[in-house]
């Protein structure tokens, strides 16, 4: 099947989220649609899918003009999605997850589940894919959660896939198998829209690549363009994409994490035994596939969850069982990984929510009242010295664009003399400019000796930032490698592997991602 | 599919020493607490001596059972030991980790219950019957019933029903009204949920047209609805009594052969078609809504709106349908308070019900037959002030009809609150 | 995807237009005239002028000479508008007459006694209103106010009527205890969703319930019960207890009204000057950043339904101490449930409080002389108020009747909207 779009154009108010995109998708392609967070990239696909309505433009299947009321018409018209934020209902099983929207029915509309089974079983078998239909998706894992949905948009035809961001929650092996799948749907003769940021999945596996920026088409790529040059179409200037750092120069240990066991409402072990330390001036990253204990790890430090065992200890007080009022003032800084819902109060002015932990302290507050014009001052001081873009401080933040809201975060939780930083997911659904900015003032808080740690699922914001890196998976630390250790190593680590035995396994065999960075590497060092 | 899954081993860990949730012993304190009271009060404070007869047969049934006399004292001590003891193996579940049945509750509350009975109707010479206590109580709950059903269909799509008073209000005037022009209650019951339905149709335009906030407007058309209804029952009916507001009474149907059934049968089927009709529901939409098509919508659009959407499922669409559906639920049941008991239409005459009715949907989870079974709960506690009222006792009414409202305190505080609502309920869907 | 935010993916550094400089006079003034348009404030008067008409058609419908008129309506159609005219023209009036001022009343004190009567009416509604307002911005939905005025009113009514105690010293205590009853029965709301997550809805409901029960118990009882009287009626509260009457005895309007005022600048203070009410704010919009941020937001539950409570209370002490001055169980009248729609209309916020409780006060007091006067029933003040607050809650459809400019978007006023999901910008 044949896929074009023509002149499309989608406004949300003042903004034109996609502008005149012109883009088409042969049959049996992988065409890579590539663009920083932002560009409009998700807009552009939930539009051929029927999710939003384009203001202007045409959608044309096998060069016909089709028009798609709801992603049920996209659906018949052989489109499917697997969206990177999972659209399945957690409560449901796998099989109703697969069949909801056409189920079999036996009379009375009851479901007929046996089929329902039966049509994952067939899908699953085909590809490979060991997914109980009977269990229940809240329980899966998030790799076997996006094969469902692969299952889920098979089971419906689908002569056009479109994967968007599918490899943010997987590591390096998993983002092969996916690889993998890819090819051989692609040999089936399903063409694939892959949509990342990512720009050496990019050249592992597309066929075409086009560049858009700012809501419009900037370019098309062959996937053997250099990194620099995908990165410069992307970015619409150079970047560099390291982060400049020099070595760190490690203290005395701050920070001592010892024996942490955290159990969630379910009675769960979320983090099983957990012990490492943080030195002054120095960076550890926590790795690992989301949900494998790092984000139960960091809340459990900050006092907004309770440990069942262990001790944190930060410059010789313990941590555990302080509040977290106690802890901030203790001086961590914490920037939460869901900044929407544990960054900002949406409706809360700019300079609001840069005094979101202090307020009640001098110099924003006198007595038990709100010293109005020192928020403010402290506000417009800030807004500058983080590079905050907003045209007042006295806007609601949910104005600003996601970097911008980041900064306010940073900005907030930097404003205090800091005895230790913790950051998770830092450069989550932010643009390129901002993600440098942020990395930037990491390294910085480093270099002035604060211990800083860092939660990342990417595998690329963990090399470029870490000095030393714990990897997790199951609620517990499978090992602690130096900054800088090979992608290949760290996920299968991220997949339990021990250390020893993922460094054989990497020597035997390298991921697609992994070739890249050994050949980014080679070229570096001609 | 994953490429190795082998666990990591890990260096120095403790041998076998899993941290465990810390044991909470609220739960068995509280059943131990209230248990301990009611022997102090009903087994062991009260004078011997005295004696409590409870009847149990009607006339009709198939063979007769005497009514029987117990000493009091001694009666209720036994139950409250029996409750007591059922404490204590809540405490040797909850030391051991193990989960207790659903049986040890409704256990636990039926000996209580007994336990009460007995010291409040002891040494008095009528006895309680106890037949007629329960088909009071499952007659009482008809409304709650709808009302919880009504709350639940639309709360399972993600609306919150708040307007559930108001619903039934708007039945009962509709039913009254219709029944007493064309003299048939029947007619009165295919009119109350139309009533309902319109209620619910206001809910949705201004919940999903203009994103009010559901619990605002749920509130707001409670009031609209004891306006409106009570400013025509005060021009209207009231100088019209005779020709618009005298509803005839449903007639009641005795189901051949199972009405003579003892206990059973006069409590189940010595009833009124609402009453059957009410059987229907809760079964078909306990089947439904778990089980079909139709229920797995309906429920995919309350738990994860945006996925139901990208599977071609019209969302807001499944909303105002389920909700205008539980509005004539919620309608019908409001056929209770005036053609069922062929009764005239009154000023807010429905008392809050709506609200017992959303408290009974949360007590029951959120299905059908736990809404059921929470109903029958405030029905018959309700039914036991009007019985003891009757008979006399020593228990001052006001605190009687408290009883249910407290309980319900207590169940959301510590047995419901860890209960999982439908994850988008009161979150608007706009795309 | 969501009105809150429209913009799903906007691009780095994108900014809004900048405000232009070069607008003439008349462009100023036709900016002027739009902001004019499209203020919340006009919102609201079209909003009551839609429920007065809808409420009219009821008035109009329920009317007998309209009825009569509308059987040969075909025949003499003037005389059905003439009739309904005349009956809805009337019942306004005297709704007017009876809340504002009454121009052919006798004597002045009898013309100017609607308005004192309004502005007493209005006393527990701005009270309870106020503190619900503040619950709503702390995103607790509080529907208990019926309940905790009843506390209140039986906790200064207890002080009111069991102690002898010297002047202001009474009234003092009678007071404080209405807002410590009301504060305590709240404040089982806020602990119990505090410790175990409870639902406050459901709670408060229980609450009111259980508050009524309560008090018609303790009317049976000797404590509470006056002496020689079989019904549920207590002793009046003594004369030093009682709120001192502002105007004389020629009017009912008591230092309740002080009270209130004092109250809304309280509140106002409160939630956008002090550091508590920041925290209430921050609480209400997104509960987990605040948690995260260190704010003890199970500290602010309890606090919040406590001070909410309070108020509440307050306002059963200006049932008891300054109008009813005996308890019964109807002290809370319906304040307690007509305080919810003062709040809404008001927005949650003390100066909009204040006024919507001067409304649905005329509303309620001009609706007493209606139903003498003109026969038409106060129930329709019900339908007035819950329209009213309909309306204001969907802007785009009073605009939509209205024909006035859209302020853009096509939801609900932002304090009365519902959450809708937001989604990070991919």
């Amino acid at each position: 099947m044949k896929l074009e779009l023509r002149g499309i154009t989608k406004r949300f108010g003042a903004l034109v989220a996609n502008d005149h995109i012109d883009l088409v998708v042969e049959p049996g392609e992988v065409h890579a649609l590539l663009g920083e967070n932002g560009a409009g990239k998700s807009t552009l696909m939930n539009v051929l899918y029927g999710f939003y309505d384009p203001d202007d433009g045409q959608i044309l299947v096998d060069g016909v003009p089709v028009e798609f009321a709801g992603p049920g018409d996209a659906m018949a018209a052989g489109i499917g999605m697997v969206h990177q934020h999972f659209m399945l209902v957690p409560v449901f099983t796998v099989a109703e997850n697969v069949v909801l929207g056409y189920e079999p029915v036996k009379g009375g509309g009851l479901i007929d589940l046996a089929e329902a089974r039966r049509r994952v079983k067939e899908i699953s078998d085909r590809f490979g894919f060991d997914v109980d239909p009977d269990a229940l998706v809240e329980d899966l894992p998030v790799g076997a959660q996006q094969r469902v949905e692969i299952i889920k948009a098979l089971s419906r035809d689908a002569k056009v896939l479109i994967l968007d961001e599918p490899t943010a929650v997987l590591t390096p092996q998993e983002t092969d198998e996916l690889i993998a799948i890819m090819r051989q749907l692609k040999a089936a003769g399903t063409s694939i829209v892959f949509i990342t940021h990512k720009l050496r999945e990019v050249r592992a596996v597309a066929d075409r690549i086009t560049v858009i920026r700012r809501g419009k088409v900037v370019g098309a790529a062959r996937p053997d363009s250099s990194e620099t040059e995908l990165a410069s179409l992307m970015v619409g200037r150079s970047v560099s994409l390291g982060v400049e750092r020099a070595p760190a120069q490690p203290g005395a240990v701050a920070l001592q994490v010892r024996g942490l066991s955290v159990l969630d409402e379910a009675g769960v072990l979320q983090v099983d035994d957990v012990s490492f330390d943080v030195a002054r001036g120095e960076i550890v990253a926590i790795a690992g596939v989301q949900g494998n204990g790092q984000t139960e790890l960091t809340e459990v430090i900050l006092g907004l969850e309770p440990a069942v065992a262990g001790s944190v200890v930060l410059d010789g007080t313990e941590l555990i069982g302080r509040s977290v009022k106690d802890v901030l003032l203790a001086g961590v800084g914490y920037v939460p990984e869901d900044r929407s819902a544990d960054g900002v109060v949406a409706d809360f002015s700019v300079a609001e929510n840069l005094v979101l932990d202090l307020f009640d302290q001098a110099p924003f507050a006198r007595g038990i009242s709100l010293d109005l014009a020192a928020i403010q001052e402290n506000a417009e001081r800030r807004a500058v010295e983080f590079d905050v873009r907003t045209q007042s401080v006295s806007d609601a933040v949910s104005t600003l664009s996601g970097g911008n809201q980041q900064k306010v975060v940073l900005a907030r939780e930097m404003s205090r003399p800091l005895r230790l930083f913790i950051a998770s997911q830092p450069t989550r659904g932010v643009d390129v400019g901002s993600i440098e900015f942020v990395h930037k003032r990491v390294v910085q808080e480093r270099d002035s000796g604060t211990p800083v740690i860092i939660v990342s699922t990417e595998l690329d914001e963990v090399l470029a930032l870490a000095d030393r890196i714990v990897v997790m998976y199951r609620g517990r630390i499978v090992g602690t490698v130096p900054g800088g250790t090979d992608r290949d190593v760290l996920g299968l680590m991220m997949a339990g592997v021990p250390q020893a035995e993922a460094e054989a396994q990497a020597a035997t065999h390298h991921t697609v991602l992994g070739e890249a960075d050994i050949e980014a590497s080679e070229e570096e060092s001609k | 599919m994953s490429a190795v899954a082998a666990p990591a081993s890990r260096p120095g860990s403790f041998a076998g020493a899993k941290p465990l949730a810390p044991i909470s012993y609220k739960a068995p304190i509280g059943y131990a607490a209230v248990a301990a009271l009611a022997t102090l009060l009903f087994g062991i404070l009260p004078e011997s001596g005295r004696r409590t007869t409870f009847s149990v047969s009607t006339r009709d049934d198939f063979f007769q059972i005497e009514s029987f006399t117990v000493p009091s004292k001694a009666t209720a001590l036994l139950l409250c030991l029996a409750a007591l003891a059922l404490s204590a193996w809540t405490f040797q579940a909850a030391r051991t980790r193990r989960k207790v049945g659903i049986w040890l509750p409704a256990v636990y509350a039926v000996l209580l219950i007994f336990a009460l009975l007995t010291w409040a109707v002891a040494g008095k010479d009528q006895a309680l019957p106890l037949t007629s206590l329960l088909q009071g109580s499952l007659f009482l709950a008809v409304p709650l019933v709808f009302g919880a059903l009504a709350g639940l269909l639309s709360e399972r799509s993600g609306i919150i029903n708040i307007a559930i008073e108001g619903q039934l209000l708007a039945g009962a005037f509709l039913a009254a009204v219709v029944a007493t022009i064309t003299q048939s209650a029947y007619l009165g019951l295919i009119a109350a949920p139309i009533a309902g339905a319109l209620v619910s149709a206001l809910l949705v335009a201004f919940a999903i047209r203009y994103v009010v906030d559901q619990i605002i407007v749920g509130v707001v058309l409670n009031v609209l609805v004891v306006g409106i209804t009570s400013y025509l029952f005060s021009t209207v009916l009231a100088d019209n009594a005779a020709t618009l507001n005298s509803p005839p009474r449903l007639p009641r149907i005795d189901i051949p052969v199972l009405s003579q059934i003892p206990v059973v049968g006069p409590v189940l089927f010595k009833q009124t078609a609402l009453v059957y009709l009410m059987y229907v529901v809760v079964i078909v939409l306990q089947v439904m809504v778990f089980k079909s098509r139709w229920g797995l919508r309906l429920r995919a659009v309350g738990e994860h709106p945006k996925a139901a959407d990208t599977v071609g499922i019209k969302v807001n669409r499944t909303r105002v349908w389920n909700t205008i559906l539980g509005g004539a639920v919620a309608g019908l049941g409001g056929a209770f308070f005036t053609v069922a008991n062929g009764l005239a239409f009154g000023k807010e005459m429905t008392g809050g019900k709506g609200y017992i009715a959303l408290a009974a949907m949360i007590l029951g989870r959120w299905s059908p037959k736990g809404a059921l079974a929470a109903a029958l709960l405030f029905g018959f506690a309700d039914n036991l002030q009007v019985v003891l009222g009757i008979i006399g006792t020593p228990i001052p009414s006001q605190i009687m009809l408290m009883t249910p409202y407290v309980v319900t305190i207590f169940a959301v505080a510590g047995l419901v609150g860890r209960v999982r609502a439908p994850a988008a309920e009161g979150v608007a869907y706009v795309k | 995807m969501s009105q809150a935010t429209p913009a799903p993916e906007q691009p780095a550094g994108s900014t809004a237009p900048a405000p232009r400089r070069d607008d003439g006079i008349e462009a100023r003034a036709q900016g002027a005239l739009r902001e004019m348009l499209t203020s919340s404030w006009l919102v609201t008067v079209c909003a009551l002028v839609l429920a007065m008409v809808i409420s009219g058609v009821l008035i109009a419908a329920a009317d007998a000479d309209v009825q009569d008129a509308a059987a040969y309506f075909f025949a003499r159609p003037a005389d059905f508008f003439s009739a309904a005219w005349d009956a809805v023209w009337g019942a306004y009036v005297a709704l007017f007459q009876g809340a504002i001022i009454d121009p052919t009343a006798s004597t002045f004190t009898r013309a100017v006694r609607p308005l004192t009567e309004t502005m007493t009416t209005s006393v527990p509604l701005i009270l309870a209103g106020l503190g619900l307002g503040i619950g709503f911005r702390a995103g607790m939905f509080n529907i208990g106010a019926q309940g905790q005025i009843i506390l209140g009113a039986i906790f200064a009514g207890y002080i009111g009527f069991a102690f002898d105690l010297p002047p202001v010293l009474h009234l003092l205590l009678a007071v404080i205890g209405a807002a410590v009853g009301g504060g305590l029965w709240a404040g089982i709301a806020g602990f119990l969703k505090a410790r175990t997550g409870a639902n406050e809805v459901i709670v408060t409901i229980m609450l009111n319930n259980i508050a009524i029960y309560l008090v018609g118990y303790l009317l049976s009882t000797k404590a509470f019960q006056r002496e020689g009287s079989n019904n549920p009626i207590s002793p009046p509260v003594g004369g030093n207890a009682e709120y001192p009457l502002l105007l004389g005895s020629g009017f009912r309007l008591h230092l309740g009204f002080l009270l209130a005022i004092a109250a809304a600048v309280f509140v106002w203070w409160l939630m956008s000057r002090s550091t508590l009410g920041f925290q209430f704010r921050a609480v209400g919009s997104n509960p987990s950043a605040a948690r995260t941020a260190g704010i003890n937001v199970n500290r602010v539950y309890l606090l919040v339904m406590m001070i909410a409570g309070s108020l509440a209370g307050l306002a059963g002490s200006a049932q008891i101490l300054g109008t009813e001055k005996v308890l019964t169980d109807g002290v809370a009248a319906s304040f307690g449930f007509d305080a919810i729609t003062v709040a809404l209309l008001g927005r949650s916020k003390p100066l909009g409080t204040f006024f919507a409780g001067l409304l649905f006060g005329a509303l309620r007091a001009g609706g007493f002389a209606m139903q003498a006067r003109t026969g038409t029933p106060i129930d329709i003040v019900l339908v007035v108020q819950s329209l009213v607050v309909l309306f204001i809650a969907a802007p785009p459809l009073v605009r939509a009747v209205f024909r006035l400019p859209s302020a853009g978007g096509r939801g609900a006023a932002p304090e009365l909207s519902a959450p809708v999901v937001k989604e990070a910008a991919a």
